[in-house]
C-alpha cells in the first residue's frame, strides 16, 4: 500500500515499502512523472517533473520498476523534446497550447513504418553493439539498428527486408541462460548510465563551426568538451545556435535547459528552412531538441541533459560524430541545489550541494570519441553554456566548468556591450588542444596556419599592453610603429574576429576562407610595417581605401568567391606598393 | 472532499500559519482564513502533510490570535475570475475590486498560476513596435510578445518613460489599440497616482486593468499580485484576441517579498539572501508574454525594476536579464546631465530586434546603422575615459571628434521630449546626421551602398 506523506513543492515522502532508488513512478490519480531520490525506511524520497499542485497527502504512488531511461530508435531527428522525452507535438495535441500534466506519450512513434534492411553478413553469434539492419531515416542520417548493448547470443531469426513499426520484433536471440530475447527497431536506455563502448581513443579532427574566432583561434575538437561561460546577453544561446547551425557534425542535439520558449521557437522556425552547407541538406534533418524552458518545472530540468547526452551516446554508437549543446548548465546546477535544499542536505559553495563538481566532471565525461562496440568510431562533442552570477567567473559552476573542459570560450560583457560580436574574449579563453587541430589545418589549409594563428594572438596581446600605455601618457607616447600595431589588432578584431550570425554570408566561413581572412590581414600588416620602417606616416597608411574594405570583406566575398578576395587583397598591397614607391619618390626629392 | 473550515492554526510568524490535524489538503489549494475581529484573509496552502499544512497568507499573519483564527480549505487552486468587464476595473492582489465596485460577474475564473506555454505552440514574436522613443526603437527595438525590462534606480524617470510607451506604442500600418494590464507592487501612492491620472488623460484608462499593491499594503499579497494580472492578460489576449502591453512595477519589491517568505521557510539562500529558486519564480512570470500560432492576440511584458544601489550585477536584475529578452538600461550620470530618457544604450539591449527590423519592417540600413553607433558610442566611451585621465586637448583629431559625437549623440539621439514622438525613420534620420560627422573610412559596420545613400558627404567623397 502506498501513500504520499508529505508534499513540499516538487518533493513528496511517500510510504513506499520495497521500491528501489531511482525508479520511475505515478504520482496521484493525475499520474504526475517522478523519480526516487532517495529512501528512509520504508518512506521514498520522490521528485516529481510536474507541478504537485492539487496532489494531497494519502493518494497513491505507483513505482514503475525501471530507473528514467530513454527511447531510441529511429523517429527521433528533427523532434523536439521535453526534458523527459516526451514529444512536445504531441504534449500539444493532447493538452493544447499549454503543457499538461500526468501525460503518457511515447517518445517514438508506434504507428509509424519504417524501411528495414537486414545486414548480410550477420550472425550467427551476435554482441552488443552488433549492427542488425539500417533504417534510412532521412536524407542524409541512415539509422543503423543495434544489439543493445546488454544482449549477447545466437542469432535465431532476423526479419528479412521490408517496413515495420516499432513494436514489430526483427530479430530473435538465444541468449547465453537459453531464454529468448526480442529485439525490436528501437532499444531503451537508463539516461543515469553512460553507454558502453569498447574504448576510448583519441580525438585527431578539429569541430568546424565555421566561426572564426572558435576554429581558427580557439579550437575544439570532435570528442572534446567546451564551455560558453558569460553574462546575461553576452551570446551564450547565439554562439550555440551558431554551432548547432554549422558544425561539421552528423547529427546535432540542443538542450535549452532552463532558458527561454521563444529560443526554442527560433531553432523550430529557422532550420528547416537552412541548409547545412557539408550536405545541402536541410538543417532540421540532422537535427533533435530536448527543451526544459525555464518556466516549465525545475526537476526535470536536471533529467533534461542526461537525456540528451543518452541520446548523443545513441548516435555516437553508430559510429556517427554528434554534437550536444546544453543551454545553460548553470540552470541545471541550480535545480541539483534546488533539489539539495529541499531535502535539507548541507549546502557548501552559494547553496550548491558538495557534489556538484562530482556531478559536472561526470556529465562532461559522457563526451569523448570512442572505438564503438562495432569497433568504430564515433563521438560526443559536449558543449555547455555557464551563466554565472552577476557574470563573476569564480562562481561555482564557471570555475569547476573551467577546470574540466579543454576549450573554454570566454564571452565579455564589454565586447557585448561594443557589439562585437562573438564576444569571445581572447584573452580569458582557452583551447588545449590547438596542436592536434593545427595537423588538421596544415593539411587540408594551410602549412602556416600556427604561425600566422600566433601571429594574429601576438598582435592582440600587444595591444593589450600598448593600450596600458596610452592610457597612462595618451597615444602621442607611442611610436609609429607601435600606432600601427594598435591599428593591426583593430584590423584583426574587425575583418576576422567579429562576425555577424545575421549575415546571410558570413554568418558561415569556411575554413579556407577563415585562413584566406587570416593571411590577408596578415600580410596588409606586414606591409604596413614596411611603410612606417620607411618613414611614412601611420595617418597616410590610413587613408587607403583598402583597410575599410578589407573590414568588409568577409561579408563582401563568400566562401566561394577566394580567387576575388584575394584578387582584391592583391590590389591593396599594389595600393600599398605605390604608396611606398610615391613616398620614396617625394621624399628623395 | 468539502469545503472544510479549521480552528487548529498551531503558529504563526512571518506571514505562515501552520495548521495541525486539518486531514488531507491538497498542495497550492487556496485558503481563507478569517480573524478573531471577522475580516478575512488569503493563502495557498505551500506544504501538507497529514499532520501539518503550512498556508501562505497574502495579507500577513500580523496579529491573529490563532485561538480565535478560523481557517477554511476551498478545496480548489487559487483562481482569478475573468470577464471582457475586467478592462477599466482596479484589483488588489488577489484579485478583489478595490475600485469600491462591485465583484465581476465572471462566468469562469482562471488559475492564477498558469501552465508553462508548450514551446511547440510559441510563435516567434517579430512584429516592430514603434514607441516614438529612439533609443528603444533605433537601438533596443521592441516587438510585439517580447518581455523586455527597464532597469531602473531610485530617482530615475522609469515612470515616465513607462508612460511614454504606453501612450505611444503602435504598430507600422495598422490601427493598434494596446489593451493595458498595469500591475503595481510596492509602490508608493504618488507613483501608482502618477499611472491613473496619465492613463486618464491620455484616454486609455477603459482600456486599463489594474491590480495595485502599494507600499504600506501587505508585502506578501506582492507574490501572487502578477500572476494574477497575468492571467487576466493571457485571457484579454489568448481568448478576446486583444494585443496586451503589461506594465509590471517594481519587480524589485516583489522578489524582496519572495526573500521575506523564503528566509521564514527557512530555504537556502544564494546570493545576497535570495533563494536558490529566484530564477525559476521569475521566469514563472517572465515567460507567461509572447505570442501562440493559432491565437490572434499576444501579451508584451515590460516589467519595471529598481536596482538595488544603481548594481545591474545584483541577483534581481541580473536573473531578470537573464530570462528576459534584453533590458532598457536607465544611467544616473546621463540624468544628471538632464538628459531624458536617460538610456545607456551600451549596456541596453533588445535580443528580438533583429527579427522585427529591416528592409521589410523598417527600413533596409537599421540593423547595419544600429551596430554603426553602438560600436562608435562604444569606441566614444573609451575616448571619454582617456579625455579623463590625460586631458582632452592631449587627444588625437580623431579621438577628439569621437567625444563631440558623443556629446551629439547623448543631446540630440538620446534627449528627446516627454511628448515627442519619434517616427522610425526620423529616427534613422537622425542616426545618419550623427553618422555623417565621421568619414567613410571609420564607418566599417554599415555597407558602402549605405554610406552612398544616406552619408551626408555621398556627394562630395567616394
Ligand atoms: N554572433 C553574433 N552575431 C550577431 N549578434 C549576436 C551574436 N552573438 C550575440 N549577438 C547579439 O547578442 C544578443 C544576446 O545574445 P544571446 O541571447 O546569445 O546571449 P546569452 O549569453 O545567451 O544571454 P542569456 O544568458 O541571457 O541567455 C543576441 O540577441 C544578438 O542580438
Ligand atoms: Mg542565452
Amino acid at each position: 500500500m502506498s501513500e504520499i506523506l508529505e508534499i513540499n513543492g516538487p518533493i513528496l515522502r511517500v510510504k513506499l515499502p520495497g521500491a528501489r532508488n531511482g525508479e520511475q513512478v505515478r504520482i496521484g490519480s493525475i499520474g504526475l512523472i517522478g523519480e526516487i531520490i532517495g529512501l528512509e525506511g520504508d518512506d521514498a524520497i520522490v521528485q516529481a517533473y510536474e507541478s504537485t499542485e492539487s496532489v494531497r497527502p494519502g493518494e497513491s504512488v505507483t513505482a514503475l520498476g525501471h530507473p528514467l531511461s530513454v527511447e531510441l530508435g529511429p523517429g527521433l531527428l528533427g523532434r523536439i523534446f521535453d526534458g523527459v522525452q516526451r514529444p512536445l507535438i504531441d504534449i500539444f495535441k493532447a493538452s493544447g497550447d499549454h503543457i499538461g500534466r500526468g501525460l503518457e506519450t511515447a517518445a517514438l512513434d508506434r504507428s509509424k513504418r519504417w524501411s528495414f534492411t537486414p545486414r548480410e553478413d550477420i550472425g550467427p553469434q551476435l554482441h552488443g553493439g552488433e549492427t542488425l539492419g539500417d533504417v534510412p531515416e532521412t536524407e542524409t542520417i541512415t539509422q543503423r539498428i543495434l544489439v543493445p548493448p546488454d544482449v549477447r547470443g545466437e542469432l535465431i531469426e532476423l526479419a528479412p527486408a521490408g517496413d515495420y513499426t516499432l513494436d514489430d520484433v526483427i530479430a530473435r536471440v538465444r541468449l547465453a541462460d537459453g531464454r529468448e530475447r526480442q529485439l525490436h527497431l528501437y532499444q531503451r536506455w537508463p539516461v543515469r548510465t553512460p553507454r558502453p563502448y569498447a574504448r576510448r581513443d583519441h580525438a585527431v579532427a578539429p569541430l568546424l563551426t565555421g566561426q572564426r574566432i572558435l576554429d581558427t583561434f580557439f579550437p575544439l575538437l570532435k570528442g572534446g568538451k567546451g564551455a560558453i561561460p558569460g553574462p546575461f546577453g553576452a551570446g551564450k544561446t547565439m554562439t550555440q545556435h551558431q554551432i548547432a547551425r554549422w558544425s561539421n557534425a552528423d547529427i546535432v542535439l540542443y538542450v535549452g535547459c532552463g532558458e527561454r520558449g521563444n529560443e526554442m521557437v527560433d531553432i523550430l522556425e529557422s532550420f528547416p528552412e537552412l541548409t547545412d552547407p557539408h550536405t545541402g541538406r536541410s538543417l532540421m534533418e540532422r537535427t533533435l531538441l530536448v527543451a526544459n524552458t525555464s518556466n516549465m518545472p525545475v526537476v526535470a530540468r536536471e533529467a533534461s541533459i542526461y537525456v540528451g547526452v543518452t541520446m548523443a551516446e545513441f548516435f555516437r554508437d553508430q559510429g556517427f560524430d554528434v554534437v550536444m549543446v546544453a543551454d545553460s548548465t548553470s540552470r541545471w546546477a541550480e535545480a541539483l541545489r534546488e533539489v539539495g535544499g529541499r531535502l535539507g542536505q548541507m549546502p557548501v559553495e552559494e547553496g550548491y550541494p558538495a557534489y556538484l563538481s562530482s556531478r559536472l566532471s561526470a556529465f562532461y565525461e559522457r563526451a569523448g570519441r570512442v572505438e564503438t562496440l562495432n569497433g568504430e568510431r564515433g563521438s560526443v562533442t559536449l558543449i555547455g553554456a555557464v551563466s554565472p552570477p552577476g557574470g563573476d567567473f569564480s562562481e561555482p559552476v564557471t570555475s569547476h566548468t573551467k577546470d574540466i573542459v579543454q576549450t573554454f570560450w570566454a564571452l565579455s560583457k564589454e565586447l557585448a556591450d561594443a557589439r562585437h560580436y562573438p564576444a569571445v574574449d581572447w584573452n580569458g579563453s582557452f583551447a588545449k588542444d590547438v596542436q592536434t587541430a593545427a595537423h588538421w589545418w596544415q593539411e587540408h589549409v594551410a602549412k602556416d596556419w600556427l604561425v600566422a594563428r600566433g601571429e594574429a594572438l601576438g598582435l592582440l596581446a600587444e595591444e593589450q599592453e600598448l593600450a596600458r600605455i596610452v592610457n597612462l601618457v595618451g597615444p602621442e607616447a607611442l611610436a609609429p610603429k607601435q600606432r600601427w600595431a594598435l591599428e593591426g589588432a583593430a584590423l584583426i578584431k574587425d575583418a576576422l574576429l567579429q562576425q555577424n550570425a545575421t549575415d546571410p554570408v558570413d554568418s558561415y566561413c569556411s575554413p579556407e576562407k577563415q585562413y584566406a581572412l587570416l593571411a590577408a590581414v596578415l600580410r596588409v600588416y606586414r606591409k604596413g610595417q614596411e611603410l612606417i620602417d620607411l618613414g611614412e606616416p601611420v595617418t597616410q597608411i590610413l587613408t587607403l581605401p583598402g583597410l575599410a574594405r578589407l573590414r568588409r570583406a568577409k561579408a563582401a566575398y563568400g566562401d566561394k568567391q577566394l580567387t576575388e578576395l584575394n584578387g582584391f587583397v592583391r590590389e591593396t598591397l599594389d595600393a600599398m606598393d605605390a604608396m611606398r614607391v610615391e613616398y620614396e619618390r617625394s621624399s628623395a626629392t | 472532499m468539502k469545503e472544510l473550515e479549521f480552528r487548529t492554526a498551531s503558529a504563526a510568524q512571518g506571514g505562515l500559519l501552520v495548521m495541525r490535524r486539518v486531514g488531507e489538503i491538497a498542495f497550492g489549494d487556496r485558503v481563507v482564513v478569517r480573524d478573531d475581529k471577522g475580516r478575512r484573509r488569503n493563502g495557498q496552502v505551500i506544504k501538507t502533510s497529514r499532520d501539518a499544512v503550512l498556508v501562505q497568507v497574502f495579507e500577513g499573519t500580523d496579529d491573529l490570535d490563532l485561538n480565535a483564527t478560523w481557517v477554511r480549505f476551498l478545496d480548489q487552486p487559487f483562481e482569478m475570475p475573468v470577464s471582457p468587464d475586467l478592462l477599466g476595473r482596479i484589483f488588489n492582489g488577489v484579485g478583489a475590486p478595490r475600485d469600491g465596485r462591485p465583484p465581476l460577474i465572471a462566468s469562469h475564473s482562471r488559475n492564477v498560476n498558469g501552465a508553462s506555454i508548450n514551446p511547440f505552440a510559441r510563435a516567434y514574436p517579430r512584429e516592430f513596435i514603434q514607441t516614438g522613443i529612439s533609443t528603444i526603437d533605433g537601438l533596443n527595438s521592441l516587438v510585439r510578445g517580447q518581455k523586455l525590462p527597464i532597469f531602473s534606480a531610485s530617482g530615475l524617470p522609469h515612470n515616465r518613460l513607462a508612460a511614454q510607451i504606453v501612450r505611444q506604442a503602435r504598430l507600422l500600418g495598422e490601427e493598434t489599440n494596446f489593451a493595458i494590464v498595469f500591475a503595481a507592487m510596492g509602490i508608493s501612492h504618488d507613483e501608482a497616482r502618477f499611472f491613473e491620472e496619465d492613463f486618464e488623460s491620455s484616454g486609455v484608462l477603459g482600456n486599463v486593468s489594474m491590480f495595485i499593491n502599494l507600499a504600506d499594503d501587505p508585502p506578501i499579497e506582492r507574490l501572487i499580485l502578477p500572476r494574477t494580472a497575468l492571467t487576466v492578460a493571457e485571457y484579454l489576449a489568448f481568448d478576446l484576441d486583444r494585443h496586451v502591453l503589461v506594465v509590471m512595477t517594481d519587480m524589485t519589491y516583489y522578489a524582496e517579498a519572495l526573500r521575506e517568505v523564503a528566509t521564514a521557510k527557512g530555504d537556502v539562500p544564494a546570493r545576497k539572501g535570495y533563494p536558490g529558486y529566484l530564477y525559476s519564480d521569475l521566469a514563472e512570470i517572465y515567460e507567461r508574454s509572447g505570442r501562440i500560432k493559432q491565437r490572434h492576440g499576444s501579451i508584451t511584458l515590460v516589467p519595471i525594476l529598481s536596482m538595488p544601489a544603481d548594481d545591474i550585477t545584483h541577483p534581481i536584475p541580473d536573473l531578470t536579464g537573464y530570462i528576459t529578452e534584453g533590458q532598457i538600461v536607465l544611467d544616473r550620470a546621463l540624468h544628471n546631465a538632464g538628459v531624458y530618457p536617460p538610456v545607456n544604450v551600451s549596456p541596453s539591449l533588445s535580443r528580438l530586434m533583429k527579427d522585427g527590423i529591416g528592409k521589410d519592417d523598417t527600413r533596409d540600413d537599421h540593423p547595419r546603422v544600429a551596430q554603426q553607433l553602438f560600436a562608435l558610442y562604444a569606441r566614444a566611451q573609451e575616448v571619454r575615459n582617456l579625455a579623463s585621465i590625460i586631458g582632452a586637448e592631449e587627444l588625437s583629431g580623431r579621438d577628439r571628434n569621437y567625444l563631440d559625437f558623443a556629446e551629439q549623440f547623448d543631446r540630440r539621439f538620446v534627449q528627446q521630449g516627454e511628448d515627442e514622438d519619434r517616427s522610425i525613420v526620423e529616427t534613422l534620420n537622425l542616426a545618419w546626421e550623427l553618422l555623417s560627422m565621421f568619414p567613410y573610412e571609420a564607418l566599417s559596420r554599415v555597407s558602402e551602398a549605405d554610406l552612398n545613400r544616406y552619408h551626408h558627404r555621398a556627394g562630395e567623397v567616394a
